[in-house]
């Protein structure tokens, strides 16, 4: 895909930017250059009587909770409440093909050479490139400028799969949990590591939603984050629990899931002991839920998005109830998704086969 | 003289006076005789004696006619100047023969000839002054060779003969280690290694007398695997002849060695993916979401390095992209996860031979292997069994770090190789294998996963092409060659055995 040098940016009518807040938005300035041609979601978080400024020039839509209580109804209850998942509530209701979500603490970041990247536009690169999930590649990304596949990469495979998702990095305050953070509080992400590369097919891996970009058509309705915040055990799980629901979903669909480039610049380090009571009950539960993720298996005729969530669902109601009872509530509202995915995302008669192949 | 110098700018023929001096220099040399030696190292002339002839140009010549000292010529007192800076010049090899002569009695004369200075002249190639040396007998020193790591051998294929410029490159990370240089069994010319390494060479005969009539061919790439065979160490780290030390994104020189020894006694992380890759480098660590549970990792068996300029590639990508080359420079080590196949490259390889050694093995042989990398998969499919026994025994297998820069050596002959590349199709049979292959509880060693595997490659892969028989049966000559050379030597070879060897060492030296 050649850069946009040109002055038409890449994808600009199918991409929605998808931006959860609770406070304000002058982040937006640095990012003003690469992200004035496209549409923006704000869902904005806890009170919503507060006004939220948004810079001038941008084209937005704004959803409050008012909104989100009154666009969904009764449903609304699976939306999370003062947690930054309510942010899957704009991939619900965009109408483009393409998501990109940032957190508003990340700026842009700067590559080695000193240029600014523009994290937006290596994002698209990786969706509309193919993913390799089924042999590693051991120069990385084979579609990029300067690499291939190498010896011995059977030539069956070299076509690829579609990108489902793109997962980016963060240079500066890295993703860590509370445990970590009170332990190296002082350390930096200095690292650029200039690849991008498949996660192999049945393989977890812990997706961060601060930098995330995937095709709302292909795998959207896996992208739930969960219930979190307000009135829940669990926070900062959110991003892990969609990108394991993802994980598995794409495996067995056949998609492929990138991580690596681009990397942005992430400013804020949330307060560990704040962090720590969020994340208290996620540490011990994760040791049950990766087992979980990764014994779990969907049935053949599970050839849609939607009806691989809904099995997952039957299965945590079934086999994770037992761990707490927050997770008979998750699988109830992972239902209460796909019901207003379907209601906001009428089925246009796309659907993705179990192998992968996109019949119209 | 040296041929080129005719067609060089600036040659001036000597003249009749310098070409005597010239002649009578030899003649004072091969009269003088007796060497001139002293300390290791440093030349002393013992006498003026052979030097008269120089000397009246050096200090001026009485002139008969005015009974007088002629003052020294402008030449002259160029050369003493060179001669005080001697040891800071670089490069000799733009004076014409009589000026180098003339400066190599002077600094013989004033007794600088250091080893260093010995070098420059040498390198210059007159034949006067390496003709001198030898007459006079000018010893250079041995370079002296240190103690080795007890733990780590270096196993090098070497197919091609002069691996001078490949040694020179690698010489300050590897000098601390013994090196197994295994000669390619079809390579007629003898090996050039220079001096200054802990290595021996094994050839044709010694794999033949060690091994006796054995079906494993270990002739082109797979020499090196007879090295694995040998070594007794606990960690082999093997890179091919054409490949030198690479240099970082900052500019420095790449450490292989240092990163492959990192990368196999640091964890392994393969049963969950962090995405800020390996958790345990500087400056990094395990990401939010990664359970607890599984960050003590596993230990690394098998460290897969990766190749700047001259990249893996099979010959289709190299003749479709002739001019492409690698200069992406990817700062990052991760393991290879769980159930994840991957194409092992032998270029620029480590692993625990103690543990993995009688998986690492040369099965796979193309039926028109050649001596170009793209003509062998016997890597890739010695890779993807060593993945499997792994996997299976919960070992760690890890790629990236380190780099080698990779000659461009082979990378135009790609298109002759193109018509019998059976390669192409191998793959496409060997992968779907793998991935649906399941060894049974009973495997509990590498040497029990290995037989396995050979039994199931030669019932399922067998029946599809002859080479995935062979392959099966070279699996199991392997794990006979390991009980009986393998796994013994490291008995058979007696500490006190490597010890006598050190002091023999140490008494070449002269501190």
């Amino acid at each position: 895909m050649a850069s946009s040098h040109a002055p038409q940016p890449l994808l600009k009518d199918e991409l929605d930017i998808v931006i959860p807040t609770i406070r304000s938005l002058d982040f937006l300035e640095m990012w003003r250059p690469f992200f004035q041609p496209y549409h923006l979601i704000i869902v904005q978080d806890g009170d919503p009587s507060k006004t939220i400024r948004v810079p001038e020039g941008f084209d937005y839509e704004l959803y409050n909770r008012n909104d989100i209580n009154r666009i969904l109804g009764p449903r609304a209850a699976c939306i999370s409440f003062k947690d930054s998942a309510c942010r899957c509530f704009g991939y619900m209701v965009s109408k483009k093909k393409y998501i990109y979500t940032i957190d508003d603490d990340c700026f842009v970041a700067k590559d080695p050479s000193g240029k600014d990247i523009n994290a937006l536009e290596q994002h698209i690169k990786n969706l509309l490139s193919p993913s390799t999930p089924f042999f590693f590649n051991t120069l990385y990304d084979p579609y990029r400028d300067g690499a291939d596949f190498v010896r011995g990469y059977p030539f069956s495979l070299r076509e690829g799969v579609p990108t489902a998702v793109s997962h980016g990095l963060w240079l500066n305050i890295p993703d860590y949990d509370a445990p970590t953070q009170l332990v190296k509080p002082l350390e930096r992400n200095n690292r650029y590591v200039d690849a991008i590369l498949t996660i192999p097919k049945g393989t977890l891996f812990p997706m961060c939603g601060m930098n995330l970009a995937f095709d709302r058509e292909l795998i959207g309705p896996a992208m739930y984050f969960g219930l979190m915040g307000d009135g829940q055990p669990i926070g900062r799980y959110d991003d892990m629990w969609a990108g394991w629901c993802t994980k598995v979903i794409t495996d067995h669909l056949g998609l492929g899931v990138k991580t690596g480039l681009p990397y942005i610049w992430h400013s804020k380090a949330s307060n560990p002991f704040v962090n720590l009571k969020k994340e208290y009950n996620g540490i011990f539960w994760q040791e049950e839920l990766i087992p979980f993720f990764q014994s779990t298996s969907l049935p053949k005729e599970a050839n849609t998005v939607q009806k691989c969530y809904l099995e997952l669902a039957k299965q945590v109601r079934a086999k994770l109830g037992k761990v707490d009872g927050y997770f008979n509530k998750l699988a109830d509202s992972m239902v209460t998704w796909i019901e207003a995915w379907d209601q906001l995302n009428p089925p246009k008669g796309g659907v993705a086969t179990a192998n992968g192949a996109l019949k119209k | 003289m040296r041929g080129s110098r005719s067609s060089s700018p600036g040659f001036v023929r000597p003249c009749q006076r310098c070409r005597q001096a010239s002649a009578n220099t030899k003649r004072a040399w091969v009269a003088g005789g007796a060497g001139i030696e002293g300390q290791r190292g440093v030349v002393q002339p013992r006498g003026r004696g052979a030097l008269l002839p120089a000397e009246a140009d050096i200090k001026g010549a009485r002139d008969p006619d005015l009974g007088q000292m002629r003052p020294p010529s402008l030449l002259s007192l160029t050369l003493d100047s060179a001669l005080l800076r001697i040891a800071h010049i670089a490069d000799l090899s733009n004076l014409p023969d009589h000026l180098v002569i003339d400066l190599f009695r002077r600094t013989l004369s004033a007794g600088k000839l250091t080893e260093k200075v010995l070098k420059l002249f040498l390198a210059t190639g007159c034949e006067e002054i390496i003709l001198a040396v030898k007459l006079l007998n000018i010893k250079q020193p041995l370079v002296p060779v240190l103690p080795t790591n007890k733990e780590v051998d270096i196993v090098i294929a070497a197919l091609q003969p002069n691996l001078a410029t490949f040694f020179e490159a690698w010489r300050p990370f590897f000098s601390r280690f013994h090196i197994i240089v295994v000669k390619d069994p079809e390579l007629a010319e003898d090996l050039q290694i220079p001096s200054g390494f802990d290595f021996k060479v094994y050839t044709k005969s010694d794999i033949d007398g060690l091994l006796g009539a054995t079906s494993i061919n270990f002739s082109g790439h797979s020499c090196r695997y007879f090295g694995y065979l040998i070594s007794h160490k606990k960690y082999v780290i093997s890179i091919d002849d054409n490949c030198l030390p690479a240099k970082d994104a900052g500019g420095l020189t790449v450490d292989a060695v240092h990163q492959h020894m990192v990368n196999l006694k640091t964890p392994a992380t393969p049963f969950f993916f962090n995405t800020l890759y390996d958790p345990f480098r500087k400056g990094a660590d395990f990401v939010r979401g990664y359970p607890f549970s599984l960050r003590e990792g596993v230990e690394c068996m098998l460290s897969c390095g990766l190749w700047l300029h001259n990249a893996d590639y099979d010959p289709m990508t190299h003749v479709v992209k002739r001019n492409q080359r690698n200069t992406t420079y990817v700062d990052a080590v991760m393991t290879v996860p769980l159930g994840a196949m991957m194409p092992v490259s032998g270029i620029n390889v480590a692993f625990n031979r103690d543990v993995l050694g009688p998986v690492m093995f040369p099965g796979l042989r193309l039926r028109k292997e050649g001596k170009h990398r793209w003509d062998t998969l016997e890597d890739v499919f010695n890779g993807l069994c060593a993945k499997v026994v792994c996997d299976r025994m919960g070992y760690g297998v890890k790629t990236g770090l380190p780099y080698v820069m990779r000659s461009d050596a082979e990378a135009g002959k790609a298109l002759e190789s193109l018509k019998e590349w059976e390669g192409v199709k191998v793959m496409d049979d060997v992968l779907p294998f793998f991935q649906t292959l399941k060894l049974s509880k009973d495997a509990v060693t590498v040497e029990d996963c290995v037989k396995e595997l050979a039994s199931i490659v030669r019932d399922k892969l067998g029946p599809q092409n002859a080479i995935f028989t062979k392959a099966a049966d070279a699996m199991v000559e392997w794990i006979n060659l390991w009980k009986s050379h393998g796994a013994q030597s490291a008995l058979i070879w007696s500490d006190a055995c490597y010890r006598v060897s050190i002091i023999v060492r140490n008494t070449c030296f002269h501190f």
